[in-house]
C-alpha cells in the first residue's frame, strides 16, 4: 500500500491505496465522489475528466498516487457557496445535456476551454471538445452552453 | 386571480438537471451498499468454440475471491434460458443460457463470473480462470452464414435459418414491376452498429436476508420487463420478491432494453453468497455484448411508370441477428422494417422477404429507430436512385408521389395504417430553409470550379408509440404494450406521478410535470415524477419506439382527468351544486355564471382525505391509475435536407448545413424535442458517415473500442437548423406522437444522399455505409478507371 495525500474540492486527504488504484476510483470509490464517471477503457470518452492543478485530466489514466501532493476538482467542487458555476449554469439554462453522464467530465474540459479561450468561436469550441464524447445531444446545444457561458463569464 | 400560463408547449428547463449538472445523480455504478461484492466475467476470446473443460480452482485461490460460478453452478440451481419476447410463425429460438455450457458461440460469450471483495480482485480471479476450448469454424456474415456447409451456430436452427417473413403481395408486385417503364435495381448494405451509450451497462443485486426480498439495480429503459423476465423465466423468483430499480441511466438508444446474461448472473450469485453483487461492464465489453443494430444486406427494385410514379417496390433482406435472439431481435427486422418500406409515398404493389439469420456474432437488436432507420434508408435511396435514372428533380419526384393529406388516415400495402400526416408543407419549409434553388444553381457553379456540393434530401415517415396490445400480440409480441401512469394526490395537494415510462435521458421529469401542472392547474414545483422502480410503480413497458409521450404521458393524462372528475364531485357536494354545473379552471372549482362560488383544488383535496364531508357512496381518497392501450400507433414525419462537400482528391467529406423539419405532433416540451432531434441526426449522420461494427471471417470483432469504432466528436458535427410543422395524431388525447427517433430515421438516408449526389459527375451510383473518404476515394479511382 502506499500513501496519497491530496486536496479534493479544497479538503485535504490522506488514504493508503494501492498503488495500482486508478485516480478515478480513488475518486467515485475511496471519497465516495460518483459525480465523476467512467464511460471508457481507452480514455477517449472523457467522462472522468477532472482538474489535476487547475488542468484537465483524465483520472482514468492515471494512478491516484501519481495525484499526491496536488490538487483535484471534480464536478462536485464546481458550485461555490451553493451558488452554480457558470459552466454548471450554462448547461442547465441551454440544455446541454440529456442522459447527464458525460456532463460532469463535458463541464470540466469546458471549465478549461474557456480558460485557454475566453471568446471561443465554434471552432474553437468544437476542437477543444474533442477529449469528450457526448452521444445525446449532437454537441449543439453544448456549443450553445460554452457559448452563453463565455458570455457569462468574461 | 393570476392566470398560470400553460406548460404544455412551453420550453421549460428541465428538473432533473440540478442533481446531474452537480454530481449528484445516482447512476447504478454509483449505488453503494454495505458488503458490496464485485463480479467481472470470463469470455470467450473465439467466436466459436466448444468448451472442453473450466478449471477454477486457480482462480479461487486468488485472495479476495469469494466464488467462481460456470454454467454447470447455474443449471444446477434451475437457471433458464433468457427468453425471447418476439415469436413470429415458425420462429425457431435456439437456448441462450446466462453462461454458455457446450461452446462458446461469440467473441465476448460468457463463460464464467469470479466474485471477489473488489473489482481489481474479481479481475485478479478472471484471469486465472482455466478454460480449454476447442476453436471451431465461424461465420461472421449472414450471407455467408446461409451457404451451404457454412458453420452451424446452433443445432436447433438448421442451416442458421432462424426465421422467414414475409410482407405484401408478391404475384401483384412482380406483375408491376414486370410493366413497368423503368425499373432500378440496387443492392444496399446497412452496416451494423454498436450503440455505444456512454454510461456502460451496470447491475447490483441485493437480497434482504429478512423477507427474502431481492432488488437489483440496473440499467433499463424498462424495469418491469426486466423483473417479469429475470423473476418469471430465467430465476424462477416469485415476481413479488424482486425489486427491479432504475435509476438514473446514462442513455439507452435500445441498447438497455434488453434481458442481458450479466443481471442475472448478478441476481442469482447474490442469492447465493447472500451479499450485495455488482458488475459494471467495461467498454470493451460493451463493444462485445451489447445488443448491436442494423446488419442488413437487401437487393431492392423500384418500378416507375411514365409519369414518374412509383409503381412497386420488391426487397429481399438478409438481417443478421447473431448467435443468439435478444429480447426483441425477431421484431425489428420484421414488423418494425417491412412495414415502413412504403415510406412516404402512394405505392400500390410491395413485397418484401426478410431471412433472419443467426451468425457467430453478437446479438442484434434494436438499436435507436430499429427498423425504421433501415426501411427510410431503402426506400430513400431507391427513390433518389429512380430521380437519377428518371432525370428527375429528387424533390419533386418525391413530391409526386406523396401520399395526399386527404387519403389520412392511410393504409399501406404494408399493413401500417398511418394515422395522420401531410408532408408537403414539410418538404416545402424544408426546401425553403435552404434555399434549394439558390443551392442547386451553386452546386453548378462550384462543379465548374472542380468543388464538389451535394445536396441529399430525405423525407421519411416512421412509426412510434407502441403499440395497440391486441395488434401487437398477433403480430407476436408475447407481452401487451400499453403503459401505466397513476396519479397520487397527497392530502395537501401536493401530487405525486408514477410512470412506466422510463427516462434515460428524455428529461419525463420535466415534460410529464408540465402536463400534471396544467391539468390541476398547479406550481410545478408541486409535482414530482416517479419513474424506473417496480416497487413503487404498479406496472410499465417502459421507454422505447418512441412511445413515452404517446402512451406514457397519454395514462398519466386520463389519471389525471379522473382526479379532476373525483375533485368536481367533491366540490359540487360541498359548493351544493349540481355536478354539470361545476367547472374546473386554473386550479379552481367554481360554478357556471358565479365565479365568486368557489373551492379550491386544496380544498377539494383536504375533503377527500378528510372524508369528514363527502358525498354519499364517495370513496375517501385522491389517487387514481390508469393504463393506456392506443388504438394505433403514431406516425411522425418530415424533410431532412444535408448539404456536403466532397473533397474528391481525398475522398473526406463535410457536412455543410443540416436543416430538419419535422412533425411530431403537438410537442410538449420543444427545447426537449429539439434537443433528442439534434441527438438524432447525429446518431443518423455517423451512420451515414462513420459508424461500422466489424468482425473478420473468424468472428473477432475488429472495431472493439471507441479508438477503431468511429463515434462522431464535436468537430466533426455542426449547428443543425430545426423547424417543425404540427399534424397532431388523432390517436391519443394530446395530439402527441413521439420524437425520439425521427432524427436518427432521417439523417441517415439525407447525408448517403448528399454525399452520392456530390460524386453524381463521375458516374458513381452508390457507396455503401459508411462513406469513408477511403470508400470514396476507391469508388472515384474505379469510377475513373
Amino acid at each position: 500500500m502506499s500513501t496519497v495525500s491530496v486536496t479534493v474540492n479544497g479538503v485535504n486527504r490522506k488514504q493508503e491505496v494501492e498503488p495500482r488504484l486508478l485516480l478515478v476510483h480513488y475518486l467515485r470509490e475511496t471519497l465516495g465522489l460518483t459525480g465523476t464517471h467512467v464511460g471508457c477503457d481507452t480514455s477517449q470518452c472523457g467522462a472522468c475528466t477532472v482538474l489535476l492543478d487547475g488542468m484537465a485530466v483524465k483520472s482514468c489514466s492515471l494512478f491516484a498516487v501519481q495525484a499526491d501532493g496536488r490538487k483535484i476538482t471534480t464536478v462536485e467542487g464546481l458550485a461555490q457557496d451553493g451558488k452554480l458555476h457558470p459552466v454548471q449554469n450554462a448547461f442547465w439554462e441551454k440544455h446541454g445535456l440529456q442522459c447527464g453522464f458525460c456532463t460532469p467530465g463535458m463541464m470540466i474540459s469546458v471549465c478549461q476551454l474557456l480558460e485557454r479561450h475566453p471568446n471561443p468561436s465554434e471552432e474553437d469550441i468544437r476542437g477543444e471538445l474533442e477529449g469528450n464524447l457526448c452521444r445525446c445531444t449532437g454537441y449543439h446545444n453544448i456549443v450553445k452552453a460554452v457559448q452563453y457561458a463565455a458570455g457569462k463569464t468574461r | 386571480m393570476a392566470t398560470q400560463p400553460r406548460l404544455f408547449g412551453s420550453s421549460i428547463k428541465r428538473r432533473e438537471d440540478p442533481r446531474l449538472i452537480t454530481g449528484r445523480g445516482t447512476f447504478t455504478d454509483d449505488v453503494k451498499l454495505p458488503g458490496t461484492t464485485y463480479a467481472a466475467f470470463v469470455r470467450s476470446p473465439y467466436a466459436h468454440a466448444r468448451i472442453r473443460s473450466i478449471d477454477t480452482a486457480a482462480a479461487k485461490a486468488v485472495p479476495g475471491v469469494l466464488a467462481v460460478f460456470t454454467s454447470k453452478d447455474l443449471a444446477g440451481a434451475g437457471v433458464k434460458t433468457l427468453p425471447c419476447g418476439w415469436l413470429l410463425p415458425g420462429i425457431k429460438v435456439p437456448p441462450h443460457l446466462p453462461l454458455a455450457a457446450d461452446k462458446a458461440r461469440y467473441m465476448g460469450d460468457a463463460v464464467a463470473v469470479v466474485i471477489a471483495e473488489n473489482p481489481y480482485l474479481a479481475k485478479d480471479g478472471a484471469a486465472q480462470v482455466v478454460v480449454d476450448y476447442e476453436p471451431l469454424p465461424a461465420v461472421a456474415a449472414g450471407e455467408k452464414a446461409l451457404a451451404g456447409g457454412a458453420p452451424q451456430v446452433h443445432a436447433e436452427v438448421p442451416g442458421n435459418v432462424c426465421f422467414t417473413w414475409t410482407i405484401g403481395d408478391k404475384a401483384k408486385t412482380d406483375a408491376a414491376i414486370a410493366g413497368a417503364a423503368k425499373v432500378v435495381k440496387q443492392r444496399l448494405v446497412n452496416q451494423r452498429l454498436i450503440p455505444n451509450a456512454i454510461e456502460p451497462r451496470a447491475s447490483l443485486a441485493s437480497v434482504n436476508a429478512g423477507t427474502g426480498e431481492v432488488t437489483l439495480w440496473v440499467t433499463s429503459q424498462n424495469p418491469h420487463v426486466h423483473r417479469l423476465l429475470i423473476a418469471a423465466f430465467v430465476l424462477g423468483i416469485p415476481e413479488h420478491k424482486l425489486r427491479v430499480i432504475s435509476p438514473d441511466v446514462g442513455g439507452g438508444f435500445g441498447s438497455k432494453i434488453f434481458v442481458y446474461p450479466e443481471e442475472c448472473v448478478v441476481t442469482w450469485a447474490a442469492r447465493q453468497l447472500m451479499r450485495p453483487v455488482k458488475w459494471t461492464a467495461e467498454r470493451s465489453e460493451s463493444f462485445l455484448t451489447d445488443a448491436h443494430g442494423r446488419d442488413h444486406v437487401s437487393d431492392a427494385e423500384i418500378a416507375f411508370d411514365g409519369r414518374g410514379k412509383i409503381v412497386g417496390l420488391r426487397v429481399k433482406t438478409i438481417a443478421n441477428l447473431g448467435a443468439y435472439l435478444s429480447t426483441f431481435a425477431p421484431l425489428i427486422p420484421s414488423y418494425l422494417y417491412g412495414t415502413m418500406l412504403s415510406g412516404v409515398y402512394e405505392i400500390p404493389n410491395i413485397f418484401c422477404d426478410v431471412t433472419g439469420v443467426l451468425t457467430h456474432t453478437a446479438p442484434v437488436d434494436a438499436y435507436r429507430g430499429a427498423g425504421r432507420p433501415e426501411a427510410a434508408y431503402l426506400i430513400e435511396r431507391m427513390v433518389e436512385l429512380g430521380a437519377r435514372a428518371l432525370g428527375a428533380d429528387p424533390a419533386e419526384l418525391r413530391r409526386r408521389n406523396f401520399i395526399p393529406k386527404e387519403k389520412f388516415p392511410y393504409t399501406t400495402p404494408v399493413a401500417f395504417q398511418y394515422d395522420s400526416g401531410n408532408y408537403e408543407p414539410a418538404l416545402d419549409k424544408a426546401l425553403e430553409m435552404i434555399d434549394y434553388r439558390k443551392l442547386r444553381d451553386e452546386q453548378a457553379r462550384l462543379r465548374k470550379e472542380g468543388r464538389h456540393l451535394g445536396i441529399g434530401v430525405a423525407t421519411y415517415v416512421e412509426v412510434c408509440g407502441p403499440a395497440p396490445s391486441q395488434a401487437a400480440g398477433a403480430l407476436g409480441a408475447q407481452a401487451g404494450l400499453y403503459e401505466s401512469g397513476s396519479v397520487r394526490v397527497h392530502p395537501t395537494a401536493k401530487v405525486t406521478v408514477f410512470t412506466g415510462s422510463h427516462s434515460h435521458g428524455q428529461g419525463h421529469e420535466t415534460t410529464f410535470a408540465q402536463l400534471a401542472a396544467d391539468e390541476l392547474g398547479l406550481a410545478i414545483e408541486d409535482v414530482e415524477i416517479v419513474h424506473g422502480d417496480t416497487g413503487l410503480i404498479p406496472f410499465g413497458m417502459g421507454t422505447y419506439g418512441s412511445r413515452s409521450a404517446p402512451v406514457g404521458a397519454t395514462a398519466i393524462y386520463l389519471s389525471l382527468q379522473k382526479v379532476k372528475e373525483k375533485g368536481r364531485k367533491i366540490a359540487a357536494h360541498l359548493l351544493e351544486a349540481a355536478e354539470g354545473d361545476v367547472v374546473f379552471e386554473q386550479g379552481r372549482y367554481s360554478i357556471k355564471g358565479a365565479p365568486s362560488r368557489f373551492k379550491t383544488f386544496g380544498e377539494v383535496t383536504l375533503m377527500a382525505y378528510l372524508a369528514h364531508n363527502l358525498p354519499k357512496g364517495l370513496e375517501p381518497g385522491l389517487e387514481f391509475t390508469t393504463f393506456f392501450d392506443p388504438p394505433n400507433f403514431t406516425f411522425p414525419f418530415g424533410t431532412h435536407i444535408a448539404v456536403v462537400e466532397v473533397d474528391v482528391s481525398t475522398g473526406a467529406v463535410k457536412i455543410v448545413r443540416y436543416v430538419a423539419v419535422d412533425d411530431v405532433g403537438n410537442v410538449i416540451n420543444p427545447m426537449i424535442v429539439d434537443g433528442m432531434i439534434h441527438g438524432g441526426i447525429a446518431q443518423g449522420a455517423a451512420q451515414a458517415l462513420w459508424e461500422h461494427g466489424v468482425y473478420d471471417d473468424e468472428g473477432q470483432l475488429i472495431t472493439g473500442s471507441m479508438m477503431n469504432y468511429a463515434l462522431p466528436h464535436a468537430a466533426d458535427l455542426l449547428t443543425f437548423e430545426t423547424a417543425r410543422t404540427v399534424t397532431p395524431s388523432p390517436v391519443n388525447p394530446l395530439g402527441v406522437k413521439g420524437a425520439g427517433e425521427t432524427g436518427t430515421i432521417a439523417s441517415t438516408p439525407a447525408i448517403a444522399n448528399a454525399v452520392l449526389d456530390a460524386l453524381s459527375p463521375f458516374g458513381i451510383q452508390h457507396i455503401d455505409m459508411p462513406l469513408t473518404p477511403a470508400r470514396i476515394w476507391d469508388a472515384l479511382q474505379a469510377a475513373r478507371r
